[in-house]
């Protein structure tokens, strides 16, 4: 091994069946010192399994882990925090109501002095370029400042290696490269990074190698400095980047117009909406951008009919005053909904397919004296499942035992088919894999193209500018002016998701959404 | 002079079995284990205290018992819900009601029967002070016992580093099992530390404040503990404040009773349980003093394997 750099990581012919799916299925790769590493692949290729199985959380049915030259097994995350490798999660393990430096010290291996341990977050912030004030409570914090919290608390145990699961789908772009910055650095002291990730830009602007996973298996390694988009893609899913376009169309009245719509939160977690103001017209799809927790939650409840609101003018559903109507009310004047929870709000967990259509399509002659025929209901259950390809054991099947990709395939669909004027939806393909969010897309341009308003809220800004006409931006509560995709670039989206921008005035609005 | 020192002491007097038991119960709560099962638990506590105190004679031996016979309650609590994962609140229900039964059942026997009641303390010097002496220095050990109970309990979930690992597991348990701790195993030294200081409660009833057995004698005051960890935010010394101010009003309205007001004792009776709910309505006006104390995951099981 004399002259040759031997790898910090190296994992050979890892194997791991979970009952019906093999998840990983001889995976070999190599993470060498200083190396940024990316693991590519959609929703299900099996990343997530096999950082589980390196950071101890699973175990491996097959296949050996190297790490510096010796074989070991990894038992549990503490064993492996104890060899140095720390993991960022996707979805944080905080403690909301704790402070930073409490959840740090909760995540120790070893006992520090809280004085110590404050001044050892704030040396490490500050090399790192990641300022934390250790003494904050974490629930008043943002999910981006959360993920620093999560990477200081790794720092903190100096790993030599680091695995980083979508670690920029919370983040605007401009905090995303903040984070490469602090990447970098850390990689330049010659800590290994695993960068898991599905956005290729980011892993060509990032990652000195890169492996790809398709369906459980490595189905390609690439130098992605030398790669294009185009051919990471046909790696990680086998063909080329489908691709949708908006074709031009008339635009007619307002649908969804939101005027003046302010409401104070109950919750010490949640956002306040200040003065929000937008139309949405039939014809037209309007993207709202921003981080979660600047007021999504808030503003899709109050449009949804779940939070009711003071004034009925400050919500117009196709030209009625809304704000006073609850959800089924909301829904007869023609307006379909899809939330983000697709268990629990979007469907009825336990509940056959066709049971979750007569939820939101009771109205499309599925009752008549309030007895359900049963008939109508599995047709219209059918009709779904034909036209969006959901892949299911007809429509007796239960909707938790669906893929995430698959029932949101069926909530768009029945939301279609209900013949909606206007229709809003919440993180459209989130955990969808790429064949289905393109279909779920298409499906809401088709919307658009028939005459409908559809009002998206997404995280995902490449969807965003992929089906908006217009796109607004959510932040802190307050909705910015929307503009037209062709006025506006990813940089400016970037720049007011951290709430540097100038809101509507209500004034000119007003005279323009309220109905003759 | 003197009857203003024999309400506060007499306040302090009622105050003393609440705090214990509204104490173990915020430690409890703050592991995220919501156990109603409190009135019962001070029920086994006050027959076996009394039982044990009557066949030894040894009243300090009684409190141990009852103390014991609290753990032993709670376990039943702790078995069946964390390790069956049966309903936190029917199971606390049903320990409330299994306690009034087995209580009345064992005490069948001793009801009526009289005990020589927990002896005030005489510190020499001190207790004959004028004023002070009977304000500071003429109380039971067990009311001495609760000062420094406060402040370690003060202390382990402000300041201690295995409280900040309990109040973690009560705040979001699947991301403590998922740090490494062992969720299951805090809760159950939660739950029985409340089983403890009920059972403690219990025995105070039955050997210092009204030193005889009598069938249900806490008449209420498990439930009254309950309100008052809400009503203290799970904060512990806001929670002994509300037991003091509960003694309080209770104490009041017995003064008036004697003064004889013309108000029906009934109606004064029920003073200090209005006074619980009015300012427990008025606690909870406010959903952000709630939702950022009361610990996340109260009442709500957790499955290690899930």
């Amino acid at each position: 091994m004399t002259g040759v750099i031997s790898p910090r990581l190296a994992l050979t012919d890892i194997s791991k069946r979970y009952p019906g799916v093999v998840a990983n299925d001889g995976i070999s790769l190599k993470v060498f010192p200083g190396e940024i590493h990316a693991l590519l692949g959609e929703n299900g290729a099996g990343k997530s399994t096999l950082m589980k199985i390196v950071y101890g959380v699973t175990k491996p049915d097959a296949g050996t882990i190297l790490w510096e030259n010796r074989y070991q097994n990894i038992n549990s995350p503490a064993e492996a925090r104890r060899l140095g490798i720390g993991m960022v999660f996707q979805h944080f393990s905080l403690f909301e109501t704790l402070t930073v430096a409490e959840n740090i010290a909760l995540a120790l291996d070893r006992r520090i002095k809280p004085v110590l341990l404050a001044e050892q977050i704030r040396d490490v912030s500050v090399r790192y370029g990641l300022p934390i004030d250790p003494r904050r409570l974490v629930h008043s914090m943002s999910v981006g400042e959360r993920q620093r919290v999560e990477i200081v608390r790794c720092l903190l145990q100096t790993p030599k290696l680091l695995i980083m699961d979508e670690p920029t789908s919370v983040l605007t772009p401009q905090a995303v490269l903040t984070l490469f910055e602090t990447l970098r650095r850390l990689s330049a002291e010659g800590c290994s990074i695993l960068y898991i990730s599905h956005k290729l830009d980011e892993i060509r602007a990032l990652c000195d190698t890169a492996t790809v996973l398709r369906g459980g298996r490595v189905s390609g390694r690439a130098i992605p400095a030398k790669e294009s988009n185009q051919s990471l893609a046909r790696m990680m899913i086998g063909a080329d980047l489908p691709e949708c376009r908006l074709m031009e169309n008339t635009i007619g009245e307002v649908r969804i117009g939101i005027q003046r719509l302010s409401l104070r939160t109950e919750d010490p977690f949640g956002t306040t909406l200040k003065d929000i103001n937008l139309a949405v017209h039939s014809g037209e799809i309007v993207g709202i951008a921003g981080v979660s927790g600047n007021g999504q939650k808030e503003l899709l409840a109050a449009l949804s009919g779940e939070t009711i609101v003071a004034q009925p003018q400050s919500v117009l559903i196709d030209g009625h005053p809304a704000g006073r109507l609850n959800p089924a009310q909301r829904r007869h004047l023609g307006l379909s909904f899809v939330p983000e929870e697709r268990l629990g709000r979007g469907a009825v967990p336990p509940m056959s397919l066709s049971y979750n259509a007569l939820l939101t399509g009771s109205r499309r002659g599925m009752l008549r004296s309030g007895i359900v025929r049963k008939a109508i209901m599995r047709a219209f259950a059918r009709n779904v499942i034909d036209l969006f390809k959901v892949k299911c054991n007809q429509e007796y099947s239960a909707a938790s035992s669906l893929s995430g990709g698959n029932l949101q395939k069926y909530i768009v669909g029945r939301e279609t088919l209900l013949q909606p004027r206007a229709i809003i939806v919440a993180q459209p393909t989130w955990g969808v894999d790429v064949g289905a969010s393109m279909l779920i897309r298409q499906a809401l341009i088709d919307l658009r193209n028939r005459g409908v308003a559809v009002l998206v809220i997404s995280e995902e800004l490449e969807e965003l500018f992929m089906i908006s006409d217009r796109i607004a931006v959510l932040a802190q509560g307050r909705l910015s002016q929307p503009v037209l995709l062709s006025d506006t670039s990813v940089e400016q989206i970037g720049q007011w998701m951290s709430g540097q921008f100038d809101t509507i005035e209500s004034e000119r609005e007003e005279n323009e959404l309220v109905p003759a | 002079m003197n009857s203003m020192v024999a309400v506060i002491t007499s306040t302090v007097f009622a105050a003393t079995p609440l705090i214990y038991a509204a104490l173990g119960e915020t430690v409890t709560e703050k592991a995220g284990m919501l156990n109603l099962g409190v009135e019962g638990m001070m029920l086994v506590g006050a027959v076996t205290g009394f039982a044990v105190g009557i066949k030894t004679g040894s009243l300090t031996l009684g409190l141990i018992a009852a103390a014991i016979a609290g753990i032993a309650m709670s376990l039943i609590f702790a078995v069946l819900t964390l390790s069956l994962q049966t309903n936190q609140v029917a199971t606390g229900l049903a320990l409330t009601l299994f306690g009034i039964g087995f209580s009345a059942f064992v005490g069948h026997d001793y009801a009526g029967m009289p005990i020589p009641s927990l002896p005030d303390l005489h510190l020499p010097g001190l207790t004959d002070l004028p004023v002070i002496g009977p304000l500071l220095f003429n109380y039971d050990v067990m009311v001495y016992l609760c000062i420094p109970l406060i402040f370690a309990v003060q202390w382990f979930l402000t300041r201690s580093h295995a409280g900040l690992k309990m109040r973690a597991i009560g705040e979001s348990p699947s991301v403590a099992h998922s740090i490494g701790y062992p969720v299951l195993a805090v809760r159950y030294y939660a739950v029985m530390f409340g089983g403890a200081s009920a059972g403690l409660a219990g025995a105070y009833l039955s050997l210092a404040q009204t030193p005889m057995w009598v069938e249900g004698m806490t008449a209420g005051k498990g439930w009254i503990a309950l309100a008052l960890v809400v009503f203290g935010t799970w904060k512990p010394l806001r929670v002994v404040l509300g037991a003091l101010l509960f003694g309080g009003v209770t104490v009041m309205q017995l003064h008036a009773q004697g003064f004889g007001f013309s108000i029906p004792s009934e109606f004064l009776s029920m003073l200090p349980y209005v006074a619980t709910i009015v300012v427990l309505v008025l606690i909870c006006r406010n959903p952000k003093t709630i939702l950022l104390n009361q610990p996340a995951s109260l009442g709500r099981n957790f499955h290690p394997t899930a």
